[in-house]
C-alpha cells in the first residue's frame, strides 16, 4: 500500500518533527512516571496510542453532529470511555503492569496529546485521517516513553523488561545501579538529551540565537 | 623560562591559523597562559586592567584548600591505622593518605579537564580555568573509599549537565563540585552515606595491610547523632572509630572520620584568612552562613526534643561539612548572590536551611550540601529583589528632589 504524501506526513510527521513530547512539550507528567522499568513504559505507549486512535475516529466520525459549544464534554465522555476500556483490559490481562501504572492509565484522559490532537485534528478531518494521526502520534509519543524506558531501566536497574542484562562480573568488579536514574529528575534528564541530539540533526527546529 | 618562551614562539605557527595543529588552537592558547602572562591588550574603550585575572583567582583558592587537603590525607591516614590497630610513623600515616586521595584528585581533573578541553576545541573557546577549582574540590568532598570509577561518571555529568549545557564557566547555576556529590548521594547512596564508607580500611598500593579491629564503627560523628538513642545531649558522647570518646580539639584538628576536605575546622579557617585577605572569597557570605546556622540551632536548642535538638552551636560548626561549604563552596562567586546585600540574605539561608536539614531529617545526617544547592537555585532572585528594591529607594529620592 503506498502512502501519499499527506499521509506519510500524518502518520510519520509526530514521530519526529512534529513530536507531541519532545517538540510540542506534551504528556510530560506521565513520561516522567511511568518510565522507571521498559515494561511499563510499553504498556503505557500502547494504552495511549489505541485510546487517541480511536478517539480520534470516533471524534472525527461525530465532528458534524457535534455542537461546537459542548464538544469538549462530548470529547471528553468519548476518552473516558475509551480508557475505561483499556483500563479494564488491563487489570484484567496484565494486572501487575496495571498497579504499576496506578493513577496513570486513568490520567489518559487528561492527556494533553489526546485532548489536542481531537480538538487540532479529528475535528476538521475524516475518519481515515484522523486514525492514522492517532496512530503516528501515540507513536511518537511512544517511542519517547521506550527509549527513557530502556535507559532508566538498563542503567538504573540492570535489567530489561525484568531480566538481568547488566553480567555478574560486572557487579564483581565493582559495578552498581544507578539509583538517580529511577527518580524522575534523571527522566527530564533523558528526554532533554533526545531533544538536544533531534535539535542539533534539524536546523528548523533551532531557536535564532539573538 | 626564556628557553620556555622560545619553545612557546617555535611552536606557535603550527596552532595558527592555516597551521596544520590549527584545531588544537585552544589547547595550545590554555598552555601558554597558564604558563605566561598573556600581553594581549583591549582595542577598544578605557578599560582598568588587573594583574587577578581568572587564572590567579583560581589558583588562590586552590591554594586556600591545601591545609585542609594535606591534614585531610593525614587524617585518613590516621583513622586507617587506628582502624587495623597499628601504631606508625606520622609520615608513614601521611603517606598512605597520600596514596589513598591521589588517584581521585588525577580522576577528577583527568575527566573533568578532558570535557573542558574537548568542549572549548570543539565551540573554538579559550578553555576556560573554572575547572582547576572544581577538580580540587571533587575529590575532598566525597568519601574516601568512593569507587574512582564513580568519582569519573559524577564528573562527567556534572560538567556536561550542571557547566557546559549552560555555556560553561561563568555561566553556571549551581556549584559544579556539589552537583557531583549530588549525584553520586542519589545514584550510589551507599558508597556517600552510612557508616561503612569514612574510613579506608583496606590497604592501599600494598601500604597498611592489617584486618580491622573488633569494636571499629566508622560512623561520622553527626551520623552518631542523627541515629542516637540517648534521649538528651547530655547522655551522649561523641565516640571516634575506636569508640574511644572525641575531645572538641579531636574536631577542631579534624582526627574524625568524615570527608577528606571538610574534617579539619583549623585547616578551613587557614583557608579562610587567605580567601578573605586576598579579596577572592567575600568575608560576608562566610559569615552570614554561620550566622544563619547560629539563629537555627539557638531557635531548635529552645524547643529541644532530643540529642541532635539540644547539640551546641559549636559542634554543628565544627563537625560535618559546614565549615568547609561555608568557606569554600557558599562563596562561589559565579553561583551565589552578587549584591553585597544580597550575600547577607544568601548566606543566612544556607546556614538556616543546613541545620534545619541536619536537625529535623533523619535521613541526612549532613545538610550542608542540599542547602547550597538549594540556595544557588534562588541566589538570581535575590540579587533580583535587591536592586529592585535600589531602584525604588533612588526613584524616590529623584522624584522627592524634583519636587
Amino acid at each position: 500500500m503506498a502512502l501519499s504524501t499527506k499521509t506519510k506526513a500524518v502518520l510519520l510527521g509526530p514521530l519526529n518533527k512534529n513530536n507531541p513530547v519532545i517538540v510540542q512539550v506534551l504528556g510530560i507528567c506521565s513520561a516522567l512516571a511511568v518510565t522507571s522499568k521498559l515494561e511499563p513504559s510499553l504498556v503505557m505507549a500502547i494504552a495511549v496510542t489505541v485510546v487517541v486512535a480511536f478517539a480520534n475516529v470516533i471524534i472525527s466520525l461525530l465532528r458534524k453532529t457535534i455542537p461546537n459549544r459542548i464538544r469538549i464534554i462530548v470529547q471528553l465522555v468519548v476518552a473516558a470511555a475509551l480508557v475505561t476500556i483499556v483500563s479494564e483490559v488491563l487489570k484484567a490481562f496484565a494486572y501487575d503492569v496495571n498497579k504499576q501504572l496506578s493513577v496513570f492509565v486513568g490520567l489518559i484522559v487528561t492527556n494533553c496529546i489526546l485532548m489536542g490532537r481531537l480538538e487540532a485534528f479529528a475535528l476538521g478531518n475524516g475518519p481515515w485521517p484522523s486514525f492514522l494521526d492517532g496512530i503516528g502520534n501515540g507513536l511518537g509519543y511512544g517511542w519517547i516513553l521506550v527509549a527513557v524506558g530502556f535507559f532508566r531501566e538498563l542503567l538504573g536497574s540492570g535489567t530489561l523488561l525484568g531480566h538481568q542484562v547488566i553480567p555478574q562480573a560486572l557487579y564483581d568488579a565493582g559495578y552498581e545501579n544507578n539509583g538517580l536514574m529511577m527518580l524522575a529528575p534523571m527522566a527530564i534528564l533523558l528526554v532533554a538529551c533526545i531533544i538536544w541530539i533531534q535539535r542539533g540533526k534539524n536546523k528548523e527546529l533551532q531557536e535564532e540565537t539573538n | 623560562m626564556k628557553a620556555l618562551r622560545k619553545y612557546l614562539d617555535k611552536i606557535k605557527p603550527n596552532f595558527e591559523e592555516g597551521g596544520k595543529l590549527h584545531w588544537l588552537y585552544s589547547t595550545y592558547d590554555a598552555f601558554e597562559t597558564f604558563l605566561f602572562v598573556p600581553n594581549t591588550t583591549s582595542k577598544s574603550g578605557v578599560h582598568i586592567h588587573d594583574a587577578r585575572d581568572s587564572k590567579r583567582t583560581m589558583i588562590i583558592v586552590v591554594l586556600a584548600l591545601v591545609p585542609a587537603l594535606l591534614i585531610g590525607m593525614y587524617n585518613v591516614g590516621l583513622q586507617h591505622y587506628l582502624a587495623i590497630g597499628q601504631d606508625v610513623a606520622f609520615l608513614t600515616k601521611f603517606f598512605y593518605g597520600f596514596l589513598a586521595v591521589l588517584p581521585h584528585i588525577v580522576v577528577s581533573y583527568v575527566v573533568g579537564l578532558g570535557i573542558e578541553f574537548a568542549m572549548a576545541q570543539v565551540k573554538k573557546e579559550e578553555v576556560a580555568e573554572g575547572f582547576l577549582v572544581t577538580g580540587i574540590l571533587i575529590p575532598m568532598i566525597v568519601p574516601v573509599d568512593t569507587p574512582l570509577w564513580m568519582i569519573a561518571v559524577a564528573t562527567a555529568f556534572a560538567v556536561i549537565f550542571a557547566k557546559e549545557v549552560f555555556g560553561g564557566t561563568g555561566y553556571n547555576i549551581f556549584n559544579v563540585a556539589l552537583i557531583t556529590r549530588a549525584f553520586l548521594f542519589f545514584s550510589y547512596p551507599s558508597k556517600m552515606s552510612g557508616d561503612q564508607v569514612w574510613v579506608r580500611t583496606a590497604s592501599t598500593f600494598g601500604m597498611g595491610n592489617g584486618s580491622v579491629i573488633d569494636g571499629y564503627s566508622g560512623a561520622t560523628p553527626l551520623g552518631q547523632i542523627a541515629t542516637t538513642e540517648a534521649g538528651s545531649f547530655a547522655d551522649f558522647t561523641f565516640h571516634g572509630i575506636t569508640g574511644q570518646p572525641l575531645s572538641i580539639s579531636d574536631m577542631f584538628f579534624g582526627f574524625i572520620p568524615g570527608s577528606i576536605g571538610e574534617v579539619s575546622p583549623i585547616a578551613i579557617l587557614l583557608g579562610a584568612a587567605l580567601l578573605i585577605a586576598t579579596g577572592v572569597g567575600s568575608w560576608k557570605t562566610m559569615l552570614s552562613v554561620f550566622l544563619g546556622g547560629l539563629a537555627a540551632v539557638l531557635l531548635v536548642n529552645v524547643f529541644a526534643q532530643n540529642a541532635i535538638m539540644e547539640m551546641p552551636v559549636h559542634y554543628h560548626f565544627l563537625l560535618g561539612g559546614f565549615a568547609f561549604g561555608a568557606v569554600f563552596m557558599a562563596t562561589d562567586p559565579v553561583t551565589s548572590a552578587r549584591t553585597e546585600k544580597g550575600k547577607w540574605i544568601y548566606g543566612f539561608l544556607i546556614g538556616l536551611l543546613a541545620v534545619t536539614i541536619r536537625v529535623f531529617n533523619p535521613g541526612y545526617p549532613e545538610g550542608m550540601m542540599l542547602a547550597i544547592l538549594f540556595m544557588n537555585a534562588f541566589a538570581p532572585l535575590i540579587d533580583f529583589y535587591v536592586i529592585d528594591a535600589n531602584i525604588k529607594r533612588r526613584a524616590k529620592r529623584v522624584t522627592a528632589m524634583v519636587k
